[in-house]
């Protein structure tokens, strides 16, 4: 089993050493890069459907989660941005009066509008409470239909007075700033690594909200279920533009290392290939701690009793029903220790490209590849999910210029230069993409279901 | 066939039906081996089976239950039909009814239904008297006699060893998987070694 | 009696903003589920891969139209796409079963959990969505659109008589300096909403178009023949046997191969139909048949899984509630309360941008409340 690990982490490197050579470093860098930070990702999902075989369908939205963490954990605080701005300004030696005083009426109107969002909010959480008592006290009151009806009510009226702080606060919000900072909150300005934990600790806990509807399914309904979630998560990501700036994007994350802008200044002054290959090799450092740190968690608990039982209750959950074992619970243990490291890595994936883009967030690459990558890696072991993540990652990017290298040989070959045809296929090669991947999950399944790097352990 | 439980009385019906894969010997069949046939092949060739549970299709009618029994048959089964609801009235008069809303007793007798409108030559009866009161017993066992009569060999399975023996034309006893006694019903009942055993 | 028209407009204006759209939505998304239930009824597992299979369908119907209009065909007033169904639901059965034999029916012999056929299904979604694109592009596309013939070769006048002066323009091009004629072929309309505003005088109205027709006659009739085949039909009525007790069903001499050939080749069908109706009315884009298997999920188990009435039923509702939740009533509240209590802002429950939230909330309920669903299918 050691010697297929190696033999397959050794062929990794040099697909991504052989990339160096052929392209570029950058390109391999890169790769290898993105590569890591879906293993992370695949890791979280492996703890989820290999130790405890639950099919979460709702990967992306707990990337996404990751990644708005980083948006509201590390970006300037929108109302402090238009502060400093409006000091700058009245220091200025030719000043323009008016600009200063419109830019002084727009921050009075966002504090105060600041100020009715929260209050809002606090009247939304206060009708919360006060519908989930209302329900308890009236269980034993009334009959069950003037309950719902009395609760349905309190929680309409308390919408409406929610909505008619909410509404108009968040036009305001929504409409004011100063140059990219604009349009939105904004966040706290704590660093960016703050930002990656608070990911996942905000994925967590969105994952017990969820677990609690949604973990007594079997998994049918399950993926059905989480499927259904992560639509609305990143609908709620989407369009609530004054948390995330919907789809005008967050960009200008701050990194947690020197960009390869910052790398070509002084005191540095590397060249612009070396700026980007440096920059590149820190950040995949940093990675590389979390995602070794990660891994070594995850095998300790793998082998520990409480791993063990997890197993015991995937492969035969009625004699561990039988045994007494809290099913359900452990089963949200999972989840929410899975989903963290979907936060994680979302975060991180965000950092790498330094915006917050939810537009981009579609199912198939955020969810669906990372399943490619956990079965074809081997579920169950976590080696495998890193392999996989690597692997499937090369993959997918390399599709598409082997694709185009392919119909070109076959244009070359059959069409002439101009001819339709060949201008169609030069088009259409970014959709081999998907095509390979669809053959490569269907051939794996069937073929070697157990994946490159197979689950080490005893199992069904 | 009769045994205490786990002797595999159940593993022997599937098996001469082909749910169960033979791992030695053979099942013959009016004089052919049919231990290479699906089961579907060989309920072609008469045999029907009315499993102990999930033993009628709950969503459709009563007569559709039927209907899928003829499934296979290319003739006018309108006989057959008729001969199940003079052995079972009470089919006949709920005869539209969704088979989930029948009580058990009569959820067996539709099961029973089923399985002769295929006109089988060999009817096998999966404990068909398990949890039911000792009067519908009765009437079952009345309802197997006068299949019976009509021609048709029948092996039922049953745990109510004593009454199952006492109508039994030939009775198998199966202990741990292997045939210990194979005789006439009422010599079996006489039997000191089987009544000892089970009879109680 | 200036009230009543006030009421008349209000309903005029949910008619043609709530109940026409949903009714035709709803079509879809019943037909779609139809497809969805009946896998999942028969093959107990949850089929990931519809959408693209309704695509598939659809895409075939536009390249039959494209070439059509390529040789200058025009079919007006009936559309070219319903001219080319029987050539996509052919192709699509011819997938599905295509599909069943290389991929899924391996997995059934080896008794494999649902989970894993769902699985596969993802990887077929994969496949199909690759196959798709890469065949047409994942653009959207109309079946109307703009094509350019060089004006020798086209009639131009009897053109103009049938479509109309709008739809036919000639032009210069401007590399080659030829004539040309751009031909539009338009949608076959009954009365336009301004026709009818005419006609009646009154402030709202609705509109009909053949498209929208066409999709509820297309729904009601494959409902009905879907019924006569269940109920009636002795291979109907088997594959209701096998979808209640395979077991059974295996005993009662029914044979499992002809049951799935079959069911694949009605749900190839359904998906084909449903894809090219609605591709119709909306044009053709890949990514929005994907999008609608969350709402076609979220129909078949609201409606009971393994109920083909649950499906049609489910479809409607879920498409009701989506359109209700997310309409903006700011024009109907207007109609119908008194003057001075004239609504300003939006009246709208949740934004158009939560359409299908509202499916998945929808879903969630059910699945808490009563997992069965409304006709208590199986709760796989």
């Amino acid at each position: 089993m050691n010697r297929r690990v190696v033999i397959v982490f050794g062929s990794l490197l040099a697909l991504i050493t052989l990339t160096g050579f052929m392209q570029s470093w950058s390109i391999a860098l890169s790769l290898l890069t993105v590569g890591l930070i879906s293993s992370v990702i695949a890791l979280g999902l492996n703890i989820q459907w290999g130790y405890a075989g639950l099919f979460n369908a709702g990967v992306m939205a707990f990337s996404a989660i990751g990644a708005i963490a980083c948006v509201l954990v590390s970006m300037p605080w929108v109302t402090d941005v238009m502060l400093a701005g409006l000091a700058s300004l009245q220091t200025d030696a030719d000043k323009n009066q008016q600009a200063i005083d419109l830019l002084q009426q727009d921050i009075s109107g966002r504090l105060e509008a600041e100020r009715h969002l929260a209050w809002a909010w606090v009247i939304g959480c206060a009708t919360g409470l006060l519908a989930i008592i209302v329900n308890r006290i009236l269980k034993v009151l009334v009959t069950p239909r003037s309950r719902r009806l009395l609760v349905t009510a309190v929680l309409g009226v308390g919408l409406v007075i929610f909505r008619s702080s909410f509404d108009p606060a968040t036009a305001v919000i929504e409409s004011t700033g100063f140059g990219d900072n604009s349009k939105y909150l904004g966040g706290l300005g704590l660093p960016i690594i703050i930002a990656w934990i608070a990911g996942g600790a905000l994925a967590a806990l969105t994952a017990w909200v969820i677990g609690r509807i949604a973990l007594g399914l079997r998994s049918d309904y399950l993926a059905i279920a989480t499927l259904g979630i992560s639509e609305i998560v990143i609908a709620l990501l989407k369009n609530e533009n004054w948390l995330t700036r919907g789809t005008l994007n967050v960009t200008g994350l701050p990194s947690p290392v020197p960009t390869a802008k910052m790398l070509q200044d002084p005191p540095y002054l590397f060249s612009i290939s070396s700026s980007l290959i440096v920059n590149s090799v820190l950040f995949i450092s940093i990675i590389a701690v979390f995602l070794l740190f990660f891994l070594w968690l995850a095998h300790r608990a793998l082998h520990s009793p409480w791993g063990r039982m997890m197993r015991a209750i995937r492969d035969n959950e009625e004699t561990a029903n039988a045994m007494g074992k809290d099913i359900v619970m452990r089963h949200r243990q999972v989840f929410i220790l899975g989903c963290f490291l979907l936060g994680v890595g979302g975060a991180m994936l965000a950092t790498h490209v330094l915006q917050f883009e939810p537009s981009s967030y579609h199912p198939l690459r955020y969810t669906f590849l990372v399943w490619v990558m956990v079965i074809v890696g081997g579920s169950g072991n976590n080696l495998g999910s890193i392999a996989g993540g690597i692997l499937i990652w090369f993959a997918w990017i390399q599709a598409e210029p082997a694709a185009a290298w392919v119909f070109q040989l076959v244009g070359d070959g059959f069409f002439l230069e101009g001819s339709p045809v060949r201008d169609l296929l030069e088009i259409r090669a970014p959709q081999m993409r998907t095509l390979l991947m669809g053959v490569i999950l269907l051939l794996v399944l069937r073929f070697a279901p157990r994946g490159i790097l197979p689950e080490t352990l005893q199992h069904k | 066939m009769v045994g205490p439980n786990g002797a595999g009385k159940t593993t022997v019906m599937k098996a001469i039906l082909g749910m169960i894969n033979l791992t030695g010997g053979s099942v013959i069949f009016k004089g052919e081996d049919v231990t290479s046939l699906p089961p579907q092949s060989r309920v072609v060739r008469g045999m029907a089976m009315v499993p102990q549970n999930h033993n009628v299709f709950t969503s459709l009618s009563i007569e559709e239950n039927l209907e899928m029994g003829a499934y296979l048959r290319k003739d006018d089964y309108s006989a057959s039909l008729e001969q199940v609801f003079s052995l079972f009235p009470v089919l006949r008069e709920k005869r539209t009814q969704v088979a989930g809303e029948l009580s058990g007793g009569q959820r067996q007798q539709l099961a029973v239904g089923r399985a002769l409108m295929t006109q089988p030559d060999l009817l096998m009866l999966d404990e068909p008297t398990a949890g039911v009161s000792p009067i519908v017993m009765n009437e079952i066992f009345d309802q197997v006699l006068r299949i019976r009569d009509q021609g048709i060999g029948i092996l039922i399975v049953e745990q109510n060893a004593r009454q199952a023996l006492s109508i039994a034309d030939v009775g198998y006893v199966l202990v741990n998987g292997k045939n210990r006694h194979t005789a006439k019903g009422y010599e079996l009942l006489n039997n000191p070694d089987v009544r000892q055993s089970f009879l109680g | 009696m200036a009230y009543l028209t006030d009421v008349a407009n209000a309903f005029l204006w949910l008619f043609n903003f709530l109940i026409l759209p949903a009714t035709t939505y709803g079509s879809t998304l019943a037909l779609g589920a139809l497809g969805v239930t009946l896998v999942f009824g028969i093959l107990r597992f949850a089929n990931f891969a519809h959408g693209d299979m309704m695509a598939f369908g659809t895409m075939i119907s536009l390249i039959g139209v494209e070439f059509l209009n390529w040789l200058g065909i025009f079919t007006y007033p009936i559309p070219a796409g319903i001219l080319f169904l029987p050539v996509a639901i052919i192709l699509t059965a011819l997938l599905a079963i295509t599909l069943d034999r290389t991929v899924y029916r391996y997995y059934r012999s080896i008794k494999s959990p649902p989970v894993v056929m769902l699985m596969a299904s993802i990887g077929v979604m994969f496949l199909l969505n690759g196959l798709i694109r890469l065949i047409k592009g994942p653009e959207l596309q109309i079946f109307n659109a703009r094509r350019i013939f060089p004006a020798n070769k086209i009639d131009t006048v009897e053109l103009i008589e049938r479509f109309g002066d709008r739809a036919v323009q000639t032009k210069t091009d401007f590399v080659t300096q030829e004539k040309v004629v751009q031909v539009t072929e338009p949608e076959f309309v009954f009365f336009t909403v301004h026709d009818f505003k005419q006609a009646t005088g009154l402030s709202e109205g609705f509109g009909l178009d053949l498209i929208q027709v066409l999709t509820v006659a297309f729904a009601v009739t494959l409902f009905i023949a879907l019924y006569w085949f269940l109920m009636r039909t002795r291979l109907g009525k088997g594959m209701r046997a096998f979808s209640d007790n395979e077991d059974l069903a295996l005993l009662s001499g029914i044979d499992p191969r002809r049951i799935v050939t079959w069911m694949w080749l009605i749900t190839g069908a359904l998906a084909a139909i449903a894809g090219t109706i609605y591709g119709l009315d909306k044009g053709y884009k890949p990514f929005t048949y994907f999008q609608m298997v969350l709402p076609i999920f979220a129909a078949t188990i609201v409606g009971g899984i393994g109920k083909p009435q649950g499906a049609i039923v489910g479809g409607y509702l879920v498409a009701f509630s989506e359109i209700m939740i997310t309409a903006n009533y700011k024009k109907v509240a207007n109609y119908l309360l008194p003057e001075n209590w004239e609504v300003e802002g939006n009246l709208q429950l949740l934004g158009t941008e939560y359409k299908f939230s509202v499916s998945f909330l929808l879903l969630v309920i059910v699945l808490l409340l009563r997992p069965s669903g409304i006709f208590r299918g199986k709760v796989i």
